[in-house]
């Protein structure tokens, strides 16, 4: 059978961080109770000359570093985010030439909220299978906005991840996917509008958790697998407890999901956030290790995978470029002032 | 004035009902009572229903004609009345109902409460809820109902040593009876532990000492006593009726530990009815806060002012206890859909009185009270039952 799958990744964290504690202080909130609630106890903070554009960058040329592909062999390149810099004006094209794929490939930006990358990934996979491209190049990766004041300031966070799709030197076979879609408006954001809005506890039950639930189950009833014949879960982290909780629902435990929860440390990366995920259990992942992956986009709809690794991922040179441990631990806490300026809080005219 | 029965209930589950309308509820606990009392739409006289703001919570006023339209009933043209009293709507409702039986206007009147919070967001909502207070010394100034509540609390704390563990024991018991109430919007126990830790809302108020946002409709059938047995054979009979009104703003009060609206809701009731406090078996009270069930318990007159975090820190008032209160898990735990509430007291009521209240079912319970409260305290309605 025709192994299509995962060729190479990467991902990149920007290293500046903010604790709970520091942004619940300005408000006058208890951050330790913050912590404890939302399960995040700091997260990633872009520089001021880090957005969507450079964390795609640095993802697609980690994911180089690791594997032998000459970048002009790459055919397509998606990138899926809700902070693309420019309104009109493709972010994909800007990796394209950094990385030196241009010119001749298919380059489009995705939106759909925290899945965008995921849904690169498909569109990269069904690619590959028409045989249309060799290699297709999915980054997800987001510099998130959140209001000041608002419980997103908590989460919000950036960073980002790419992963080559291709047919050959597979590392992780993708083996099916499937997504599960709905007009629920549980969190968006205008065109002119800074900061994104949200429904509160609408975002929880009747958004995110009914579509991973239903996009997971009809993945595994379709493939006949059970939460058991998984070594590791991915699923969208905005918090720390969606995850587990969603995870508990379905079956699977936390020892199966611990490896891609990142998001107490570094927060909600958006259309980074399971991309991340995924690309920490390829970190440690041993040939034979199935992966079972299930994003959330609001608004809303979620993408489920099911992978296996394959010994072609010793031969890739994993350590060329840095772990997603690594990059946690990688690290400058700055203040609430820093913070504010970092994330363009401070204007003038 | 005639004797007047309850002779049909209906309920929604409570909580965040996301894929149900403001009129589902409404036709959904509507059509479970009428269904339940074994009428039809050419029996009703009259329909009234109790809901506290609807206009900002949905957008819909002019909802009296609404339940009737979509309980079906469009072209029987009934009567259809909305009563607004903020969260004692329904216990309002409930009384215009009852007067409009025993005056010998109507014999067969149905009676509904609904509220669908959860359209808007948390801080909304309790800005909505606000406007039960006094806008121009309360609102305007800030102060939201956990403030209130909280200035209350602080207040008993002083004058009579409450705790905030007594306060706690009022959660816990709630969501344990809560726990048995299928209809409830929690359903599971929690410990004196959590409550005590939980986020602080207004000292000495915490998370778990406040009533959830909820989306929730109940509903009543009554009717004239002398006609009932036409319908059913488990009537249960209203004895009394009594409603109060105080000062919208807590620093109008005589005292602020004590509702007076209550005091004197409760002496008109135990008057008509010809009994005292002592006489009640059981109560669904109006625990908005953790605070104002001690408050209720003392101002109704089951225990001495001042000692009601005692007593229910002695188990007094569990399923099991001297007097139950809040079978159904209160407004702490069932949900505190506001416009609902006072409807759906009269449902627990009725239920206990009839043995049909499940695993919560109270023995010998033979006379029940409910008090719904509007704002703070400046409306109260009360109502008592008795098995027929």
């Amino acid at each position: 059978m025709e192994q299509i799958g995962i060729v190479s990744y990467g991902a990149h964290i920007p290293r500046y961080r903010i604790k709970a504690e520091v942004i619940a202080a300005v408000w006058g909130k208890d951050g330790d109770a913050i912590s404890r609630g939302l399960g995040i106890f700091e997260k990633s903070v872009p520089s001021s000359d880090q957005d969507t554009a450079t964390i795609s960058v640095e993802s697609a040329r980690a994911a180089l570093k690791r594997c032998t592909l000459n970048p002009a062999e790459i055919g397509a390149i998606y990138v899926g985010s809700e902070s693309h810099p420019y309104a009109v004006k493709p972010t994909g094209t800007i990796v394209g030439e950094a990385i030196g794929a241009t010119p001749n490939l298919m380059v489009a930006d995705y939106e759909f909220a925290c899945k965008a990358g995921t849904a690169a990934i498909q569109t990269c996979v069904a690619f590959v299978k028409a045989n249309m491209i060799n290699y297709g190049l999915a980054i997800g990766a987001d510099t998130s906005q959140a209001a000041p004041g608002d419980a997103l300031e908590y989460s919000a966070s950036a960073g980002g991840a790419g992963f080559i799709i291709g047919r050959t030197n597979v590392i992780a076979t993708i083996n099916d996917t499937l997504s599960y879609t709905t007009d629920t408006p549980d969190f968006w954001r205008r065109a002119e509008m800074k900061y994104p809005s949200h429904g509160g506890r609408f975002t929880g039950e009747p958004a995110y958790f009914k579509h991973i639930m239903n996009c997971a189950m009809n993945l595994m009833q379709k493939i006949g697998t059970q939460p058991k014949d998984y070594t590791y879960a991915v699923f969208h982290q905005p918090n720390g407890k969606f995850p587990v909780n969603v995870a508990k629902k379905l079956g699977f435990t936390l020892d199966q999901v611990k490896q891609g929860l990142l998001v107490p440390y570094i927060g909600n990366t958006y259309s980074g956030a399971s991309m991340i995920g995924l690309a920490s259990v390829l970190d440690v992942a041993k040939p034979g290790d199935r992966i079972f992956v299930t994003s959330y986009g609001s608004g809303a709809g979620s993408d489920a995978f099911d992978i296996t690794v394959t010994d072609e991922i010793m031969r890739l040179s994993r350590h060329a470029a840095p772990t997603i441990a690594e990059m946690v631990a990688d690290k400058e806490y700055i203040d609430y002032g820093t913070y504010a300026k970092m994330t363009n809080l401070l204007f003038w005219e | 004035m005639r004797d007047v029965a309850v002779i049909g209930v209906g309920l929604t589950k409570f909580g965040e009902l996301w894929d149900k309308s403001f009129r589902q509820l409404i036709a959904e606990a509507g059509s479970k009572a009428i269904l339940d009392a074994k009428i039809e739409g050419k029996d009703i006289d009259a329909m009234y229903v109790g809901s506290m703001s609807s206009g900002r919570f949905v957008d819909q006023e002019h909802i009296g004609a609404l339940v009737a339209e979509v309980s079906g009933f469009s072209s029987l043209h009934i009567p259809a009345t909305r009563v607004e009293g903020a969260c004692a709507s329904g216990g309002l409702a409930v009384r215009e109902g009852y007067l409009s039986v025993a005056s010998g206007m109507n014999d067969v009147v149905v009676v509904g409460g609904v509220e669908k919070m959860n359209d808007v967001g948390g801080g909304e909502a309790t800005e909505i809820l606000a406007t039960a207070s006094d806008q121009e010394w309360e609102a305007f100034f800030g102060v939201t109902f956990p403030g209130i509540y909280a200035m209350i609390a602080t207040r008993h704390m002083y004058e009579f040593g409450t705790t905030k563990e007594e306060l706690a024991q009022v959660a816990v018991k709630n969501h344990a009876n809560g726990a048995l109430n299928p209809y409830a919007q929690y359903q599971s126990p929690i410990s004196l532990e959590s409550v005590l830790k939980a986020t602080t809302v207004a000292y000495p108020l915490g998370l778990m000492d406040c009533s959830p946002v909820s989306d929730g409709a109940a509903s009543i059938v009554l009717c004239a006593a002398d006609k009932v047995k036409k319908y059913t054979d488990k009537p249960v009979k209203i004895i009394a009726s009594g409603q109060a009104s105080d000062t919208l703003a807590l620093h109008g009060r005589r005292d602020i530990c004590t509702l007076d609206a209550t005091v004197y809701a409760a002496k008109m009731a135990y008057k008509q009815a010809g009994i005292s406090a002592k006489d009640i078996d059981f109560a669904e009270v109006h625990d908005c806060f953790t605070i104002a069930e001690i408050c209720a318990i003392e101002d109704l007159g089951f225990v001495e002012k001042g000692k009601g975090g005692q007593a229910i820190a002695n188990h007094l008032t569990t399923l099991d206890g001297q007097i139950p209160i809040n079978t159904s898990g209160g407004l702490k735990a069932k949900g505190h859909p506001v416009g609902a509430t006072g409807v759906a007291q009269i449902v627990e009521l009725t239920l206990q009185l009839r043995g049909e209240a499940g695993k919560r079912q109270i023995k010998d319970a033979k006379r029940g009270l409910a008090h719904n409260v509007g704002g703070s305290g400046a409306t109260c309605v009360i109502h008592i039952l008795e098995a027929m």
